[in-house]
């Protein structure tokens, strides 16, 4: 056994316990904090693989941006975590049944047809740069699915605003233009009054 | 690094079809309210220009650029014609409806030609990943264009189910083709082709990867048992919205279905081949018999979308060139008959009232008997009465998976169609032998109202002259599968 499988080994027995407790964590937010531990476990697989960028990738992405996110939800939410805990051993044996279905279907695909497609890639040399490479690719023999892409994101904003922004009659808001263009007159009113004669 | 600049001839229209959808949001920021309808011109023009770059575009060849990624045959530009046909018409139908209803904005316009644009793609895509990113595209335009009415409770749910359900047929279309990518080492639909012909022995993977592929089709086309969603959404969905999801988008499924069953996984047809009988003969019965018990006409025509597109699948399972211009034909037909049922509902339709209902129908013979005529020749060519166009869908395709060998199947949809016709016939008596309920004016536009005509008579014509269109089809088949 060489050092990267032992490294392999060793994360991926991380992975596998942060993965579980995810599921069995008292707490939401232990369990999203265990979600972090399992993404940042995944990268490093992903770093044996030699796959930097989409390491760094997952770790900038998925731990320092959804995550947070999440962790924000979660924390903001006030959840009952008694009652959201209620369900969890009524549904343990479906969710064990549909698990073990996955991993045995899997196994058989892998392990009975897929033999010869399960072969590792080779190594490149020490110079070779992973993100150099995927750049290249992307705009290059990629760039119609890319510039899709960029398309789809750009619906995803334009359908965002659509649906959510609009403009309810009533609601109380400051225009900055209106505010800054004041005059005296419209904040100071003068009222000449007759002054009150003494004595009367 | 050498890098080949791409052929951006054949995708002109696509690039122009985007450049103008940016520009028309731009220029929408700048509009005020009454005048709007300059967006509503400038996506108009934009249809008649994309049509005008792909007439002059075309060829017989098949062209592939952007690396094996996009195809240009002329399977594609029909279907792009008619794809800019059916947006037009739906324009053209919706727009007093939409004005009146707030949805007149910019935002409708460019979702609309975005969804357009993922149509495009998936009608000349020849790549796993070109044909799921136009679908997505086309899909989140589409859930976003029925969430636009946001105060609607229906609409809102009718959209969120329509994007939970969506999105889960997205990830079993997605795992199927990382499986066949698995199996067979490429993305691109010629590749994957080939390997599929060499791989003689083990196709356990690729069978795997089969069903989840068929499975999110299944979805996307709305074939039972995938078809929960269709009914929701149809009834819950701004009409507007239901005549665009009704029409144009099943072009671009029947082209999705070609490019990844025909052109991509021919070499495993007798695997599909089962599935595709299983889905075709329960869409046809369930589809059928479920829409004789609706009131509501939207939901009544989702079920019919059904049961249509169990015919649809009847050409496609045949297996041959004959059987796949059938389906071409009939899908451009029921796209015709869509157009015209939904542009009724329409038509009828005024501030505050949506004639949704099938007694809405009631007596249309005294209040508008022109309008009765057409609504009858969509019910007719709908139920497969000749001599409107529906009649001549149907039996070529039926003909077709005769001639494969399908005689039970054909008999099963026969004997689904006689059951079919009472509820289409329904609202024929109902036009015809009732007295109106509702005596209120109709109060459709002239353009609206003459796109009624036309498309009511162009039902009859095609009907009574199906040849040119059909060899259209079986012309468009021929110079684009191998």
């Amino acid at each position: 056994m060489n050092f990267e499988t032992l490294v392999f080994y060793f994360l991926a027995s991380i992975l596998l316990f942060a993965g579980l407790r995810v599921v069995t964590a008292r707490h939401p937010v232990h369990a999203a904090l265990f979600l972090v531990l399992s993404f940042f476990t995944g990268a490093g697989l992903w770093l044996l693989l030699e796959a930097e960028f989409l390491a760094i990738t997952l770790v900038l992405v998925y731990i320092g941006a959804v995550m947070v996110l999440f962790l924000f939800v979660v924390m903001m939410l006030n959840l009952n975590i008694e009652k959201m805990r209620q369900g969890f051993w009524d549904n343990l044996p479906l969710a064990a049944f549909v698990g073990i279905m996955m991993a045995i279907e899997m196994t058989l695909v892998l392990t009975v047809v897929g033999r010869s497609v399960t072969t590792s890639p080779e190594s490149h040399a020490a110079g070779y740069s992973n993100t150099k490479e995927l750049g290249r690719l992307l705009y290059t023999d990629y760039v119609y699915p890319f510039e899709l892409a960029a398309v789809i994101l750009l619906v995803a904003i334009v359908a965002a605003i659509a649906i959510t922004l609009r403009r309810r009659p009533g609601t109380k808001h400051q225009d900055p233009a209106w505010q800054v263009s004041v005059k005296r007159e419209d904040r100071v009113r003068l009222i000449s009054m007759p002054a009150e004669k003494k004595g009367e | 690094m050498i890098f080949a600049m791409p052929n951006l001839t054949p995708a002109l229209p696509e690039i122009f079809v985007l450049i103008m959808a940016s520009l028309i949001l731009l220029v929408d920021l700048f509009l005020s309210g009454k005048n709007r309808f300059v967006s509503y011109a400038l996506t108009q023009f934009t249809l008649l220009g994309a049509a005008w770059i792909t007439v002059s575009t075309s060829g017989q060849d098949v062209v592939h650029t952007f690396n094996g990624m996009f195809v240009d045959d002329v399977m594609a530009d029909v279907l792009k014609m008619m794809t800019y046909l059916a947006v037009a018409a739906m324009l053209v139908y919706s727009r007093s409806y939409i004005q009146l209803r707030n949805l007149f904005s910019g935002e409708f316009f460019v979702l609309v030609l975005f969804a357009m644009l993922g149509m495009m793609v998936m009608i000349s895509a020849s790549h796993f990943l070109t044909l799921y990113l136009g679908l997505e595209l086309l899909s989140l335009c589409l859930y976003s264009l029925v969430a636009l009415q946001r105060d609607s409770a229906q609409a809102t749910e009718a959209a969120m189910k329509y994007f939970v359900l969506g999105a889960l047929a997205s990830g079993l279309l997605l795992y199927g083709m990382s499986m066949i990518y698995g199996a067979t080492g490429s993305l691109e639909l010629s590749k994957v082709a080939a390997a599929v012909q060499q791989s003689a022995g083990s196709r356990t993977m690729l069978v795997f990867g089969l069903v989840f592929i068929v499975a999110g089709l299944a979805f996307k086309l709305g074939a039972v048992p995938f078809h929960m969603w269709v009914p929701d959404v149809y009834q819950g969905a701004p009409t507007a919205v239901t005549l665009f999801i009704g029409s144009a988008p099943k072009i671009a499924a029947f082209a999705f279905v070609m490019r990844l069953l025909i052109e991509g996984l021919q070499g495993m047809a007798s695997d599909w081949q089962g599935m595709l009988i299983i889905m075709a003969v329960l869409s046809m019965a369930i589809g059928n018999i479920t829409a004789i018990a609706q009131t509501n006409i939207k939901r009544m025509l989702a079920y019919s979308t059904i049961s249509h597109m169990g015919f649809l699948l009847l050409g496609i399972l045949s297996g041959s060139l004959n059987g796949y211009s059938s389906s071409m034909f009939y899908v451009l037909s029921y796209v015709l008959m869509s157009l015209g049922t939904f542009g009724m509902i329409l038509l009828l339709s005024r501030k505050g009232f949506e004639a949704e209902n099938i007694d809405d129908f009631k007596g249309l013979n005294q209040r508008r008997p022109w309008y009765a005529f057409m609504m009858l020749l969509l019910m007719f060519s709908m139920a497969g009465v000749p001599p409107t166009v529906g009649f001549y869908a149907k039996l070529s395709v039926l003909q077709a998976a005769l001639q494969a060998g399908f005689i039970w199947v054909v008999v099963f949809a026969v004997l689904m169609s006689v059951i079919g016709a009472f509820y289409y016939l329904r609202i024929v008596k109902l036009m015809y032998f009732d007295a109106p309920e509702d005596q209120s004016p109709i109060t459709a536009q002239p353009d609206a109202s003459l796109l009624m005509s036309m498309n009511g008579m162009a039902v009859l014509a095609l009907g009574i002259l199906p040849q040119p269109l059909m060899a259209l089809c079986a012309y468009s088949i021929q110079h684009s599968l191998l």
